[in-house]
């Protein structure tokens, strides 16, 4: 594989404008071209801060430091640049758009990549719709539903799985992508995000997650511990597991030591 | 999130629809109103005597009545009305063409994707082939089923009995300041009658009329719907309505007979200097069912009730509309429904959008007289406000004499929120595309109910408008 970093983070320090307080403390990071990252850490330890750093969330600053994806900054870019650059984040509670049926918005996601005065094939987006779907074994159907209006958990999940295949990511990013799900809804995402990586093995993924159990599905290259804003640890998925057994509690001493 | 610079040059903050053209109209009267004015009207239409006696009395109405002090501000309006002119006939013969109108216009209109018939009339360049090509197949079919579909002029001189049955008998001049102002100057507008049991597949649109006077400040319209008869008419469409005039005032009537159906579809976008002040209202009888689908963009400010009379047992009123306000805008609208006679039912569905300094009121009113039994009522407004400074206001009004009648009301009001945006903008939108999109998810149940060409012109216009919400 590639040894060029798809995503370099370095030095990267973040906070919510007007609160003088950082939240990223000095982030560093390196994800190269098909690797899977996982990020672990107990709550308020910035890991989700740092997916919407990365995806260009309006709530968050970055305050020093860099993002580079393949050599281009990133926090120069908007969030739909990003998004055209190759950056996906799948949000953690993603938002109800009323009215607005899930096909309708892939479209209007595949129209804004192209360039002006290109219009999207309408039949050559349906057949890319289905085809996805039919990849991921969801019913097509639910493509007609508005946007997370009403939806359960589970559709949620499997609404950001489908966009990720429809948009097709370099970099997908999983912002807490497993929390609150029950064990039919991991799988849901698991399978959709392994079917994509089989597809298309250059897919990068970084994994933010408070608990070990998604990782028994979505096995990661790299697991990093993140505690007070630092990664503090790297390692393989052994560290995951150490941390199931252990808890977090010997880094915090370690951070505040 | 920084501005969106492809949107500057589009001047969206200025009329940009607006043009004008140098065409000299064949008469016209002296600023302001008075008695000789409106004499000269009826003249120059040559109408019969009763006519022009009905004017001369809506004239002392209006002069009677004092302005209104709800709704919108209207304290500058006598300015605008001692300034404007109450009668203006346009040439007879168009003499504009189509290499006359200007570039700008054109590219709107082809932006919008108004068909190319439309467009030409739009510009008042006057019917083209084609559209004269579909008319005349629409009016042969409406002429073997016995359907009229004329200019409110020729309705008064080639029916003059329907006419005069039914004029001025849902709306009579003496029903507020600006229906009686209508009622003393109108001209223009259509008049329909659709004979019992005719079923119309086909709208009728005010655009095909042949040789149509323009809409006109004061336009009138008169329809008469049979006894279980079927019909859709659509005033307008979602182009911009170009107008050098500061004021509209219209009327509509329309009566529903026993067990027919009928919708009645506007959408209108006025130049950002007009006051525009309607009245239209239907009679809805026995087992019959009307329904208003009626939007409004532009305007400086608009004041518009579509209302039903539901007179007869069991008939049923729908009022769905649509506002737009933008910048320094205001829409006071919504809907009345009176109920009168048992089991009758209406919804009125409402749904506004207030840009930037844009003000959005809705006003309605739900009426059930004692006697009407078991009558259902529901009432949704919704609001979606884009700006900070955006505003917006709810008067529901309801007055309820019967017991045993059922009456709902609920009012929502959302704002275009961050979490939003950026989840839009996170799968590759920008800016000006995700508001957009949200808006259109925001009015879909009503654009829904559109016809297709008007859904998706409406939708364009949403999507130029949004442009200059960014920045």
């Amino acid at each position: 594989m590639d040894d060029t970093p798809i995503l370099a983070v370095t030095g990267l320090r973040a906070r919510v404008p007007g609160v003088d307080l950082d939240i990223l403390k000095g982030v560093d990071l390196a994800i190269r071209p098909g690797e899977i990252h996982a990020i672990m850490g107990p709550n308020g330890s910035g890991k989700s801060t740092l997916a919407k750093v990365i995806a260009g969330h309006p709530a968050y600053e970055p305050t020093d430091g860099s993002i580079d994806l393949r050599g281009e900054d990133l926090l120069e870019m908007e969030p739909d640049e990003r998004a055209q650059a190759g950056v996906f984040m799948a949000f953690q509670y993603p938002v109800e758009i009323p009215g607005v049926s899930i096909a309708n918005f892939l479209r209007t996601a595949l129209q804004a990549r192209l360039e002006n005065g290109d219009e999207l094939d309408l039949f050559d987006f349906q057949e890319l719709l289905m085809e996805r779907m039919e990849l991921l074994d969801m019913d097509v159907a639910f493509a007609q539903r508005p946007v997370n209006d009403g939806f359960s958990g589970g559709e949620k999940k499997r609404n950001e799985i489908l966009q990720m295949a429809v948009l097709k990511p370099s970099l997908a990013v999983m912002d807490e992508t497993d929390s609150g799900l029950d064990i039919d809804a991991l799988k849901i995402v698991s399978n959709g995000v392994n079917t994509l990586k089989r597809e298309n093995p250059e897919m990068s993924v970084l994994l933010i997650t408070h608990y070990q159990r998604i990782l028994d599905h979505i096995v990661p290259d790299v697991v990093h511990v993140m505690v007070g804003g630092r990664i503090v640890e790297s390692g393989g998925p052994e560290v995951a597991l150490e941390l199931e057994a252990r808890g977090y509690e010997e880094y915090r001493n370690v951070h505040v030591a | 999130m920084p501005g969106n610079e492809l949107v500057q040059g589009l001047g969206l903050d200025d009329y940009k629809f607006g043009f004008v053209t140098d065409s000299e109209p064949v008469f016209r009267s002296r600023q302001g109103l008075d008695e000789d004015i409106v004499r000269q009207i009826s003249a120059r239409k040559d109408e019969p005597e009763w006519m022009l006696a009905r004017r001369l009395k809506a004239l002392r109405i209006y002069e009677s009545k004092p302005m209104p002090q709800w709704g919108g501000d209207l304290s500058e309006l006598q300015e605008t009305l001692n300034e404007t002119y109450f009668y203006v006939r346009p040439q007879e013969q168009m003499e504009r063409s189509w290499d006359d109108v200007p570039d700008n216009i054109k590219e709107t209109f082809e932006r919008l994707g108004i068909p190319e018939a439309e467009r030409k009339i739009l510009a008042g360049v006057g019917a083209q082939y084609d559209s004269e090509m579909v008319y005349h197949s629409l009016k042969e079919e409406w002429e073997s089923k016995g359907v009229i579909f004329d200019s409110i002029e020729d309705g008064l001189k080639n029916h003059p009995e329907l006419f005069r049955q039914h004029f001025g008998t849902v709306i009579p001049a003496a029903d507020n300041k600006f229906a009686a102002l209508n009622s003393a100057v109108w001209s223009g507008g259509s008049f329909v009658y659709i004979p019992p049991g005719v079923e119309l597949k086909t709208p009728l649109q005010a655009y095909f009329r042949v040789n149509q006077e323009r809409l006109g400040q004061f336009e009138r319209t008169l329809i008469i719907a049979g006894e279980g008869s079927r019909a859709h008419y659509i005033e307008g469409c979602t182009a911009p309505v170009y107008s050098t005039d500061s004021f509209h005032s219209g009327v509509i009537e329309i009566i529903v007979n026993r067990d027919a159906r009928f919708r009645y579809t506007t959408i209108q976008n006025w130049s950002n200097n007009m006051y525009n002040l309607v009245t239209q209202r239907a009679l809805v009888h026995q087992g019959a069912h009307m329904e208003w689908l009626d939007g409004n963009l532009g305007s400086k400010l608009t004041m518009k009730y579509p209302s039903c009379y539901l007179m007869g047992e069991g008939a049923h009123g729908d009022i769905l509309s649509i506002a737009y306000a933008g910048d320094s805008q205001h829409q006071d609208t919504g809907g009345k429904v009176i109920h009168v006679a048992p089991n009758t039912t209406s919804s009125i569905v409402s749904k506004s959008i207030s840009k930037g300094t844009g003000r959005s009121s809705y006003r309605g009113l739900c009426k059930v007289y004692d006697g009407a039994t078991n009558a259902r009522s529901n009432v949704e407004c919704d609001a979606l406000l884009i700006n900070e400074t955006s505003r917006t206001d709810t008067f529901p009004y309801i007055e309820i004499d019967e017991k045993s009648a059922t009456v709902g009301h609920e009012a929502t009001v959302s704002k275009v929120g961050d979490e939003q945006l950026f989840y839009l903008m996170s799968r590759g939108m920008d800016e000006a595309e995700a508001m957009a999109l949200i808006v259109r998810g925001f009015i879909e149940p009503i654009a829904k109910e559109l016809p297709l060409e008007y859904a998706v012109e409406l939708n364009r216009l949403i999507e130029l408008e949004m442009e200059g919400s960014v920045g």
